[in-house]
């Protein structure tokens, strides 16, 4: 199965400040880029709906020359809230990587 | 970029991506050979969370960060070469400042050295907030809203974000040493760029690629640095790490490192646009980068303020039992249901506005989502405890209330009464407050210097006095 994690050499997550999050696909190369990166599991919509969070704040960016799609969004709750579970957001990257991809985009 | 444009370069060593996580000191003295004019590091930052401007506490210990500036200031008088540090003790408040500062007197005492030290304190009072927001100067930043006056007045410490023209200010009038109250990152780089005339745009980009130190390139060490030689239009960068190397890569894929978009950073005085900004691999370990642009824009200092909310007593055990790992989300909904009938009939309505939060490391803690069915257990767990109220003792009261159905809850398998591993005695942790950042908010100012204040300790001075 194509999957994030197959196409992707480097996937990551960090905060950006203490009030979002921000999650860096690298793809393997320019090919892989062009034919996944914006595959509809991908798209602004559907990050919302993976991180519950409003559509219209997701941030969207594609960086051809870095063959990267970073994707921002605001955390749900501040950092260190009574329920955070991940103070750094250094693990918000791992639900990405089993996402499937099929390519049908390119 | 051509050799030319890089002549009248300015050569900034950045020694580690935050002092105290260890200065290489073979790495320093390599960039000062290499023709450093000034060494640059920032000492803080708010990704660890609210709790070090709150308190006022560095994250690293003493001697981490004064071991690190040690070396920095050892090497650097020598050569006149001015050391600048932003965000000073993790949150760069007057608190947090006045530790390195003191850290920096001893350091000098004990080297036999003079230099004249300028603290650029950026802490403002509730009072100064609550009156930039009647006086219509305070912006909100998304995902935020308008600042409310209960959010300022709970903040128990606010800073505002410093840009580079306080450490130029300092600098022309004669620091040795500059130590920062809370900055941008990549202003304290950029500053002494900027103030010995290379661009403006090409200091700010270095200062963002550098911020943490040898991150931008393959090295492995923590505490690893870079050298830039920032000229007019652009600049070249290279790890202080002899077996590292920076790449195209590993350059360009910085910009977008903790910030949310990877192509403008929006900074005091001004956005920087690395949209069409080009990178050249010169050789195996350096990267030459030009064509950002630097846009002015009215002058506005970030805010950051935290507070200290509820708090929390924590326990925890370790499970192996197989009958509670073959079903763990029914006993970690039992378990639940439990401590919060246990609650009920020990404390009552004592208790007031508390949580209990249960995470079962080695299951699903981290991301509290649901397991997908038929996932096969894992060898044993660690469960969580979290009991959150409005104070301390009510805190730890809850846990103590819990104890006997955290340590011994039952399924219904078990022939006798469990008993899961503590790994402590006593089993609860009185852990403190939960620290939050309250304010995501500019204020503008008519003037870059308007709420620094510059406070000199000028061992020059005093010794010229002895």
């Amino acid at each position: 199965m194509t999957s994030v994690g197959t196409v992707c050499d480097l996937v990551r997550s960090k905060n950006a400040g203490p009030f979002w999050v921000t999650i860096d696909l690298f793809f393997k190369g320019a090919d892989e880029f062009a034919r996944y990166a914006r595959s509809p599991p991908l798209d602004a919509v559907s990050i919302a709906q993976l991180y519950d969070v409003d559509s219209a704040q997701v941030q969207h960016y594609l960086v051809e020359n870095l063959a990267l799609l970073k994707i921002s969004f605001p955390r749900r709750t501040p950092q260190g809230g009574v329920e955070e579970r991940d103070l750094h957001s250094g693990q918000q990257f791992v639900r990405f990587l089993d996402i499937a991809l099929d390519g049908s985009e390119s | 970029m051509t050799d030319k444009a890089m002549s009248d370069a300015v050569t900034i060593l950045v020694p580690t991506g935050a002092l105290g996580v260890g200065v290489v000191e073979s790495e320093v003295a390599h960039g000062i050979a290499g023709g450093a004019q000034a060494i640059a590091a920032d000492a803080g930052s708010t990704d660890s969370g609210a709790a070090y401007l709150a308190l006022g506490v560095a994250k690293y210990s003493r001697g981490a960060v004064r071991r690190d500036l040690e070396i920095l200031m050892r090497l650097a008088w020598p050569k006149h070469i001015p050391i600048l540090i932003g965000t000073s003790g993790q949150a760069g408040a007057d608190a947090n400042l006045a530790w390195l500062r003191d850290i920096a007197v001893e350091v000098a005492t004990e080297l036999g050295i003079h230099p004249r030290i300028a603290c650029l304190r950026s802490e403002i009072s509730a009072d100064q907030l609550g009156q930039f927001v009647r006086e219509g100067r305070v912006a909100a930043l998304p995902p935020h809203g308008v600042l409310e006056a209960a959010d300022v007045d709970a903040c128990d410490r606010i800073v505002t974000v410093l840009g580079p023209e306080p450490y130029i200010a300092a600098l022309r009038d004669g620091a040795d040493i500059v130590l920062g109250g809370r900055t941008s990152d990549p202003a304290v780089i950029a500053a002494f760029p900027i103030m010995k005339g290379a661009g403006v745009a090409a200091s700010w980009h270095a200062g963002k690629i550098a911020e943490c130190g040898g991150l931008c390139s393959d090295t492995h060490d923590p505490g690893s640095g870079v050298l830039a030689r920032v000229g007019k239009d652009g600049f070249v960068i290279e790890p202080l790490d002899p077996d590292a190397h920076c790449s195209v890569r590993s350059v360009s894929a910085h910009m977008a490192y903790e910030n949310s978009n990877p192509f403008r950073l929006t900074e005091p005085g001004g956005v920087l646009d690395v949209a069409n900004s080009r990178y050249e691999q010169l050789d195996g370990r350096r990267v030459a980068v030009d064509g950002a642009v630097w846009t002015p824009r009215p002058y506005t200092l970030k805010l950051e303020g935290a507070a200290a909310r509820r708090f929390q007593t924590i326990m925890l055990v370790g499970i192996q039992d197989p009958i509670v790992l073959g079903d763990l989300d029914r006993f970690r909904d039992r378990m639940q249901a439990a401590l919060i009938h246990r609650v009920h009939e020990t404390i009552g309505t004592a208790a007031g506005d508390f949580d209990i939060s249960l995470r079962l490391y080695g299951w699903n803690a981290v991301s509290n989502d649901s397991v997908p069915a038929g996932t096969l257990p894992p060898r044993e767990i660690g469960l969580l405890f979290v009991a959150t109220a409005q104070t301390q003792d009510l805190a730890t009261q809850i846990a103590k209330a819990c104890n006997p159905v955290f340590f011994h809850l039952p399924m219904p398998g078990h022939k006798e009464m469990p008993s899961y591993a503590f790994p402590f005695s006593p089993a609860y942790i009185p852990r403190g407050p939960v620290f939050e950042f309250l304010l995501n908010h500019v204020v503008a100012v008519d003037d870059p210097m308007e709420l620094v204040r510059i406070e000199w300790v000028d061992l020059a001075a005093q010794e010229g006095q002895q």
